[in-house]
């Protein structure tokens, strides 16, 4: 059966979209990116970061968990919702400990890659330097909470894609934390270097070990273009 | 010294500054207000501070430039341990001590702060060049700007935090 | 389960522990009420017999000593929880009886039994929760007489059940106001292995008791309406969700469920009615405002995190269990069971246009008479100031933390949804009040309960605290306001919940509806730094020992 497919109006654009897509997957197929960090193209949504949050049809909601319906009217690249984004970015620098000049995944970073994107020079919220640990339990990993933005990323790939529940919270509000399935630390968990978890962090805080620093300064992700081309290089490949 | 990065440019612009407190002379207070300070680094102690109040009395505009003014770089890596426990460590506890430590606590040594800060939660910030250390293109670009009397705005290849 | 997942339940849950904690739990309600009542000296007398801090256990491993968010008691604040039992209208002078009986009862009183029961209770000084009910109305008149409503509904099919509590306007009284007829409507029609009815009385708001009122006043009628709407809906499952903070409450809840067992009020074929089966079973919370919210109920219900759920899918279409299902407020289902006891003529008749019939208020504070006062939609603030006696009030927080900052010049504006819309907490500050410092108190309390899943209200609601202390602190500039304005409305538009969308109210209108209380704090120059000097040096001068070289701060 062929799912049923209708339309949506996003800035101005008009896209289609087929009945269980939300609204982050059929801009995304559209070649229209709307900013996230939270949400990865292979796992559920979770509406964690609410980076995505863009007006639809007049309130504002997450598109990553929103279902595309039909006639939606969504304002998403408003200098109003760049700048909220922007101050949500910030407000993830300033809640973890972010030194990116002696950070693996500079450069590969989709945290630092949104702060470039949306504008951020510097954050100027006050950063609240928490105390966080690093786990080096674990042979092929390291974690390194000083640099989880609590996206739940690995907590969702562990337990739909590896099928383990290595990773979950602990605590609520401004003290959350990252919590690994041992008291021991990763090391004595389940987890394995191959594991989908082990690769969707957005950030350097599950790291593989001795992998890093292999791309030289200049080529890494979001060295040359900005993140979200990959995206929006769709929408142009099919105009023209 | 960002600034040396910028290369020949330099002679573009010294031709149209003046530099007046920098490392690149011997002149080390202010004795006149002037348009441009650029500070690097964070605060660590009460001299910092002050030195950092003086310029921002002294300079019209006041740029924190790197990633050590912004969010106090590597010497920041003390702010989640408190002082006492990081004076403690390095010179009580160390493992290359030999013997009791102590302190250091000379009258003329300045005292620390509780943590490193960036600059801009010390003294009002104008603007911003990330970096570590900023490229010197990124430092032609915001000088070039100022000099045009224009908001320094960086392109996306520029603005880097590392 | 993986001991992952158990933690991340237990650990959001200010009532459960990871480690041992003593055998004696107290906790000391933290309000602004009750800090204006003496909170902090009964803490100190508590401190001081005990020989231990706030958030301490003691040596002996008998006591441990808390503050605790708003218990549902500000009509009788200073107000604590021990050992799941009440204690009311506290001063210093109670401790050491309390602390006597609590060594000397030390096994019957002990956590073991809990909920607690009232036999319990009697034994410890001050267990006693005064009756709240000071002014009823339509609503409340006495007699009430037991299962009228019910039985006029099973009259009637579930369609003109739903038919009635539409036509009478009835919108929700837990504060958001939604049509209830629509919501009984759309989970009825709602395709599901089994439908399911629950009642919010988790009543987390701070300055609300009006459900804790009912429920210990007027419980047959909470179950009359519970049970209506499960009869409405086609339900056989009604579920009442009670704040951990009214376990006192369990024994005499429990005892009215079974009472209406025998009454053939529930189980099968209730009064008579072929194939109307349904029961009702309560659970309780574990210390989480969050829960109130009604996704978060759910997962709580569920076992799990009180964390809410993104939306679509709605309760009414995958709620509890990923079933239909309707959640209503317990003051909500006193309505109804009126409505079908009086007639939809009888509720329209009071209040206003949008707003149909009366609203229970919990009053507290400064004012002569606090309790739950039954008044018609359309009420002034100022008729209601006048009614409890807080005439002088300079200050009035509409609706609870998450509401309206009422001032003076507003006190004309009228009690509705369409107006001040109020799921009941008033708290009236009088002229010896800081108004900041209450703002102040209520962004912490969405500091501490902010439920972490979403950064716009995870980060956003300590950098407001942190902006309004310094405020507090006659260090904050003009510019710094106007970020925290900014701040502020960047969470109210990006959090995913109620919660986060309402945690800045409290200063963002305390800064629209009392400028010149902020104009007064300002420091007049154009920048201060995040800390002084002064503090930023004051550990190194201990560590050290010596004075800075400058003098300035
Ligand atoms: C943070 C938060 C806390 C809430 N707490 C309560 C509560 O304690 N009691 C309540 O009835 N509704 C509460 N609500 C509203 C519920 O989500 C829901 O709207 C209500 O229970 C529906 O019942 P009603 O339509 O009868 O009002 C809360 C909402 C939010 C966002
Ligand atoms: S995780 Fe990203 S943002 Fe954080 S320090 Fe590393 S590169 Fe920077
Ligand atoms: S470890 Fe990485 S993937 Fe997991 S919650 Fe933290 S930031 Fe997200
Ligand atoms: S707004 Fe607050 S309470 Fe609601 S989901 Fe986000 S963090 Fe949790
Ligand atoms: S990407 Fe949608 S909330 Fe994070």
């Amino acid at each position: 059966m062929v799912a049923a497919s209708f339309k949506f109006n996003i800035d101005g654009i008009e896209v289609e979209a087929t009945e269980g897509q939300s609204v982050i997957e059929a801009c995304d197929e559209a070649g229209i990116y709307i900013p996230r960090l939270c949400h990865h193209p292979e796992l559920p949504p979770s509406g964690n970061c609410r980076v995505c949050t863009c007006k639809i049809n007049g309130r504002h909601s997450a598109a990553c968990v929103t279902p595309a319906a039909h006639g939606m009217v969504i304002e998403n690249d408003t200098p109003q919702l760049t700048s909220d984004r922007r101050a949500v970015i910030e407000m993830l620098f300033v809640e973890g400990n972010h030194p990116c000049p002696y950070c693996v995944a500079s450069g590969d970073c989709e945290l630092q890659a949104l702060g470039y994107r949306l504008g951020m020079v510097a954050p100027t919220q006050p950063y609240q330097w928490p105390e966080r640990k690093i786990d080096a339990t674990h042979p092929d990993i390291y974690l390194d909470h000083d640099r989880c933005i609590l996206c739940s990323r690995c907590i969702r790939a562990s337990r739909m894609e590896d099928g383990k529940t290595v990773f979950g919270f602990e605590g609520r509000g401004i003290a959350m934390r990252l919590n690994v399935d041992a008291q021991g630390g990763l090391g004595e968990t389940q987890m394995a270097a191959i594991d989908k978890a082990a690769s969707v962090c957005p950030v350097a805080c599950i790291v593989i070990k001795r992998h890093n620093y292999q791309v030289p300064n200049g080529s890494r992700r979001f060295d040359k273009t900005p993140i979200g081309s990959d995206i929006e290089a769709k929408r142009t490949r099919r105009q023209s | 010294m960002s600034l040396l990065d910028i290369d020949e440019r330099i002679l573009e612009l010294v031709d149209l500054v003046d530099l007046d407190v920098s490392p690149f002379d011997d002149k080390k207070a202010f004795d006149r207000q002037v348009d441009v300070g650029f500070v690097e680094g964070g605060c660590s102690n009460e001299y910092n501070v002050k030195e950092l109040r003086e310029f921002r009395k002294h300079c019209r505009i006041l740029i924190s430039v790197g990633a050590c003014a912004i969010n106090g770089g590597v010497p920041a890596m003390r702010n989640t341990i408190g002082l006492r426990e990081c004076l403690e460590a390095v010179y009580l506890n160390g493992p290359s001590l030999e013997g009791a430590g102590m302190i250091p606590n000379d009258e003329d040594l300045p005292l620390l702060l509780d943590r490193v800060y960036p600059s801009h939660e010390i003294v009002k910030i104008d603007y911003f060049l990330p970096g570590c250390p900023p490229s010197g293109d990124a430092m032609w670009e915001g000088l070039k700007a100022l000099l045009t009397g224009k908001a320094p705005t960086l392109p996306y290849l520029l603005c880097k935090y590392e | 389960m993986h001991p992952v997942e158990v933690i991340e339940m237990v650990s959001f849950y200010a009532f459960f522990d990871q480690t041992p904690r003593g055998r004696n739990r107290i906790r000391l309600s933290k309000t602004p009420i009750s800090m204006m009542n003496g909170a902090r000296e009964v803490a100190e007398a508590f401190g001081q017999s005990l020989g231990i801090a706030m958030g301490e256990t003691s040596l002996d491993g008998m006591f441990t000593l808390e503050w605790t968010n708003d218990i549902g008691m500000a009509d009788q604040e200073p107000a604590a929880l021990v050992n799941g039992m009440i204690l009311t209208s506290l001063t210093p002078l109670d401790v050491p009886g309390i602390i006597a009986a609590l060594r000397h009862e030390e096994d019957g009183l002990g956590l073991s039994s809990y909920p607690p029961t009232a036999a319990q209770a009697l034994k410890l000084p001050k267990s006693n929760v005064r009756p709240s009910l000071i002014q009823a109305g339509p609503l409340l008149t006495r007699p009430v007489v037991r299962a009228r409503g019910l039985k006029a509904a099973l009259a009637m099919t579930p369609e003109k059940v739903i038919e009635e509590i539409t036509s009478s306007k009835l919108r929700g009284r837990g504060g958001a106001g939604f049509p209830t007829g629509m919501k009984w409507r759309l989970t009825r029609k709602s395709a599901g292995k089994e439908h399911y009815i629950l009642c919010n009385a988790d009543e987390g708001e701070p300055g609300t008791f009006k459900d804790r009122m009912l429920l210990a006043e007027f419980p047959d009628l909470v179950f009359d309406g519970l049970t209506i709407a499960g009869y409405a809906l086609g339900s056989q499952h009604g579920i009442l969700y009670l704040r951990g903070e009214y376990a006192y409450l369990w024994e005499t809840l429990q005892e009215t469920l079974r009472t209406r067992r025998s009454l053939g009020l529930l189980g099968a074929n209730i009064c008579g009615r072929q194939g109307f089966d349904f029961d009702i079973r309560i659970q309780l919370g574990a210390g989480a405002y969050i829960c109130g919210e009604e996704s978060s109920l759910i997962e709580s219900l569920e076992g799990k995190r009180g964390s809410p759920r993104d939306r679509p899918p709605f309760p009414t279409e995958r709620g509890y269990l990923q079933q239909p299902t309707a959640i209503d407020n317990v003051e909500t289902l006193i309505c109804a069971a009126r409505i079908l006891e009086k007639g939809v003529a009888w509720f329209t008749s009071y209040g206003t246009k949008e707003s149909a019939g009366t609203k229970l208020i919990s009053v507290s504070g400064d004012c002569a008479r606090p309790g739950v006062y039954e008044v018609p939609f359309g009420v002034t603030v100022s008729e209601l100031l006048d009614l409890v006696g807080g005439a002088d009030a300079i200050y009035v927080q509409v609706s609870g933390p998450s509401g309206h900052s009422v001032a003076p010049k507003d006190f004309g504006r009228s009690i509705a949804y369409e107006d001040l819309s109020t799921g009941g907490s008033t708290m009236v500050f009088g002229p010896q009040r800081d108004v900041l410092d209450v703002a102040m108190q209520f962004a912490e309390f969405f500091v501490e309960e902010s439920c972490g899943w979403c950064t716009p209200c995870r980060v956003g609601t300590t950098l407001l605290k942190q902006g309004m202390e310094k405020v507090l602190a006659g260090r904050a500039t003009l510019s710094d306001l106007s970020e925290m304005e900014a701040l502020g409305q960047t969470v109210v538009r990006m959090s995913r919940c109620g919660l986060g969308q309402s945690a800045p109210n409290p200063i963002l209108t305390t800064m629209r509806n009392f400028p010149e209380l902020y104009e007064a704090r300002l420091a007049a120059v154009p920048f201060t730094p995040l800390v002084t000097l002064h503090d930023a040096l004051r550990e190194a001068v201990a560590v050290q020992g010596r004075e800075p070289l400058s003098e300035e701060t």
